[in-house]
C-alpha cells in the first residue's frame, strides 16, 4: 500500500508535467496511442521472460518516433492510428502465445497499482526524473515551437526536432506509468488534469503546477476509494479525471460569465 | 516620398542578390535583388501568389535559394537573432494558458535551453515593449482571447523585444478591418522611427502603407523591382516587370495597378474586385 502511494504519486507528477505540453500541442491522440501500443512490448517481454519495463520502453520509443518521422509530411492522426493498430495487433499475437492470458492482459490494460513491488520503485523514480528534467531543458523551445511554429523555425528551433523530443518524452512517461496505471488509464491522467488546469489559470507555469496537483489529487482519491470499496483503481482514475475537467470548465465558464460562449466567438474570429 | 538617398549608399541591413528559388519544377523567384538600408520602412508589394512569402522565407533562412545570396548586416549565413519576424498565419487556442505578456517574454530568449526564471528586469522589458505597442491594457489576457489586431500587436512586441535590426512582417494587414489596419500601420511607423530599426512589410494592398513607406519592392511573376515608391509604381516599370501592359491609376489619392488589359481587368493595390465603372467613377 505504501509503495502504491509512492509510485502512483511519481506517476501523477510526470503525467501532470508531460500532459501540460500534450494538451498545449494538441497531441492527446498520440498520448493515447503510444501507451496503448506499448502494451505489445510488455506482452512480448513477458513472453521472452525479460523485463516488462524494457519491452514497454522499446515499443513506446519505436512507436512514438515512427509517428514523428512518418507524420512529418501529411496527416499525423492517420499515422498515429496506423502505428497504434500495428502495435495492438502485435500485442494480440504475443498474448496468444502466453499461458497467463487473462491476468496478464488485465494488469497491462488497467494497471496494478496496489500490487507494485519495491523493486519497481527505483526504475520508476529514475524514469520520472529523466522526464521532468527533459521537459525543463526543452521548456522554452517547446513552448515557442508549440505556440508559434514558424517563428520558432525562424529562430533556429526545428519544429521536427521538438516534435521528436516531445514524442520521446511521451514514450518515457508511458514506459514508467503503464505498469502502474495501465495502458488505458495513463491517457486519462495525462489529459484530464492538464486540461482542467488550463481552464482555471491563465499563466503557463501556474497551469503546469496545477496540472501536477490535480493529477496527484486524482490518483490519491482513486487509490483511497479503491481501497475502501474494492472497485478497480482504474475506474476511479478515469472518472475523477473527467470530473475534474468538467468542474474546471464549469468554473471557468461561471467566472468569466459565459466563458464557453466567449471562447467560441474568439475561436471563430481568429 | 522622402528624399532619402538610395539604400545601397548607406549601411545595408539586408542585401538580396540574384536570388532564384525553384519549388519542384516551378520557378517561384528569378533573379531577385534589392537592398534594405538601416531604418528603411520598405513595402514588399505584390498580388497573392507572387512569391512574397517565399522571399520572406529565403530571408529568414527557412528556404535555401537555388542560387544567389542573402546578406544580413553584411554577413552571409543565418543570423536569426538580428531579425524579428511576424508570421502571416497564426491561430491561438482561446483556452491556451498563455497571456499576452507571456508570449512577449518568449521573444526575449525562447531559442535557449532551460527555464527562464522570472526577474524584475525581464518583467520591465516586457512591460516596456507592451507599452510601445499600446498593449498594456490586455497584458494579462490570454492571447487566444484577444482580437486579431490585438494579437498582431502582441506578435510585433514579441518580435521586437530581442532588439533586432530588421523586422519582417508577412501580410500583417491581411485580415484586419480598416480601423485596425490604420492602427497597426501608424504603430509600425512610430516603432520604426523610435526603435531605430528597418522594417520590411509584405502586403497585397499597398494603399494603407503608402503614407509611411520609404521604399518599395514590387514582386510580380517571380521578379522584383525596387526603389522609392514613385520610382517603382509607374506604368513603364511595372509593365516591364509583368511582361505585359500595365496601367497605374491615381484615383482619389489611391494608387491602382491595372494588369491583364487584354482579358478581364485585374486590379492590384486594391482590396477586392472592382468593375470598370467603379474605377472611372
Amino acid at each position: 500500500m505504501v509503495n502504491a502511494w509512492e509510485v502512483a504519486s511519481i506517476v501523477a507528477v510526470v503525467a501532470g508535467v508531460v500532459g501540460f505540453f500534450t494538451v498545449l500541442r494538441g497531441s492527446a491522440f498520440v498520448a493515447h496511442a503510444v501507451p496503448n501500443g506499448s502494451f505489445a512490448g510488455a506482452a512480448g517481454a513477458s513472453l521472452l521472460g525479460i523485463s516488462t519495463l524494457f519491452g514497454l520502453g522499446v515499443f513506446s520509443l519505436v512507436g512514438a518516433l515512427s509517428i514523428g518521422v512518418m507524420g512529418r509530411r501529411g496527416r499525423r492522426d492517420a499515422v498515429t492510428a496506423l502505428a497504434l493498430v500495428t502495435m495492438l495487433g502485435l500485442g494480440g499475437l504475443f498474448l496468444s502465445f502466453t499461458t497467463q492470458y487473462a491476468a496478464e492482459t488485465y494488469s497491462l490494460l488497467f494497471g496494478e497499482v496496489l500490487g507494485v513491488s519495491t523493486n519497481e520503485l527505483i526504475p520508476t523514480a529514475a524514469l520520472a526524473a529523466l522526464c521532468v528534467v527533459a521537459v525543463a531543458v526543452l521548456y522554452r523551445r517547446m513552448m515557442l515551437s508549440s505556440v508559434l511554429t514558424e517563428v520558432g523555425e525562424a529562430r533556429g528551433i526545428s519544429a521536427f526536432g521538438v516534435e521528436l523530443l516531445f514524442l520521446a518524452v511521451v514514450a518515457l512517461a508511458s514506459t514508467m506509468t503503464v505498469p502502474v496505471v495501465g495502458t488505458l488509464l495513463i491517457f486519462s491522467l495525462m489529459i484530464g488534469p492538464p486540461a482542467a488546469a488550463r481552464s482555471l489559470v491563465s499563466r503557463p507555469a501556474q497551469a503546469m503546477w496545477l496540472s501536477v496537483a490535480l493529477a496527484l489529487l486524482t490518483v490519491w482519491t482513486a487509490i483511497a476509494a479503491s481501497y475502501a470499496t474494492n472497485y478497480p483503481v482504474g475506474f476511479f482514475v478515469g472518472t475523477v479525471s473527467a470530473a475534474l475537467y468538467a468542474v474546471g470548465r464549469g468554473f471557468a465558464g461561471w467566472r468569466s460569465g459565459g466563458g464557453l460562449v466567449s471562447a467560441t466567438t474568439a475561436a471563430a474570429g481568429a | 516620398m522622402t528624399g532619402a538617398p538610395a539604400a545601397d549608399e548607406r549601411e545595408a541591413v539586408l542585401e538580396v542578390q540574384g536570388v532564384d528559388v525553384h519549388l519542384g519544377n516551378r520557378q517561384v523567384l528569378s533573379d531577385v535583388s534589392f537592398t534594405v538600408g538601416a531604418n528603411d520602412f520598405t513595402g514588399l508589394i505584390g498580388a497573392n501568389g507572387a512569391g512574397k512569402t517565399t522571399l520572406m522565407r529565403v530571408i529568414l533562412g527557412l528556404q535555401p535559394p537555388s542560387s544567389g545570396r542573402v546578406r544580413i548586416s553584411g554577413r552571409e549565413g543565418r543570423h536569426r537573432s538580428t531579425i524579428g519576424y511576424v508570421p502571416q498565419k497564426f491561430v491561438f487556442d482561446p483556452d491556451m494558458p498563455l497571456r499576452a505578456r507571456d508570449l512577449v517574454a518568449l521573444g526575449i530568449d525562447a531559442q535557449r535551453w532551460g527555464i527562464a526564471l522570472p526577474s524584475r528586469s525581464r518583467r520591465e522589458r516586457v512591460e516596456a515593449m507592451l507599452a510601445a505597442v499600446n498593449g498594456l491594457q490586455f497584458a494579462d489576457t490570454r492571447i487566444g482571447r484577444l482580437s486579431g489586431g490585438e494579437q498582431q500587436r502582441v506578435l510585433i512586441a514579441h518580435a521586437l523585444i530581442s532588439e533586432p535590426t530588421l523586422l519582417l512582417l508577412d501580410e500583417p494587414l491581411a485580415n484586419l478591418d480598416p480601423a485596425s489596419t490604420q492602427e497597426v500601420v501608424s504603430l509600425l511607423a512610430k516603432i520604426a522611427a523610435e526603435q531605430n530599426i528597418a522594417v520590411l512589410i509584405s502586403a497585397h494592398e499597398m494603399n494603407p502603407l503608402l503614407p509611411v513607406l520609404d521604399r518599395i519592392i514590387y514582386v510580380a511573376a517571380g521578379r522584383a523591382a525596387s526603389g522609392r515608391t514613385d520610382e517603382v509604381v509607374r506604368a513603364d516599370v511595372l509593365s516591364k516587370l509583368y511582361g505585359d501592359h500595365v496601367d497605374v491609376l491615381h484615383v482619389h489619392g489611391r494608387v491602382l495597378v491595372v494588369t491583364g488589359a487584354g482579358e478581364g481587368l485585374d486590379l492590384h493595390g486594391h482590396e477586392g474586385a472592382i468593375t470598370d465603372g467603379e474605377v472611372l467613377r
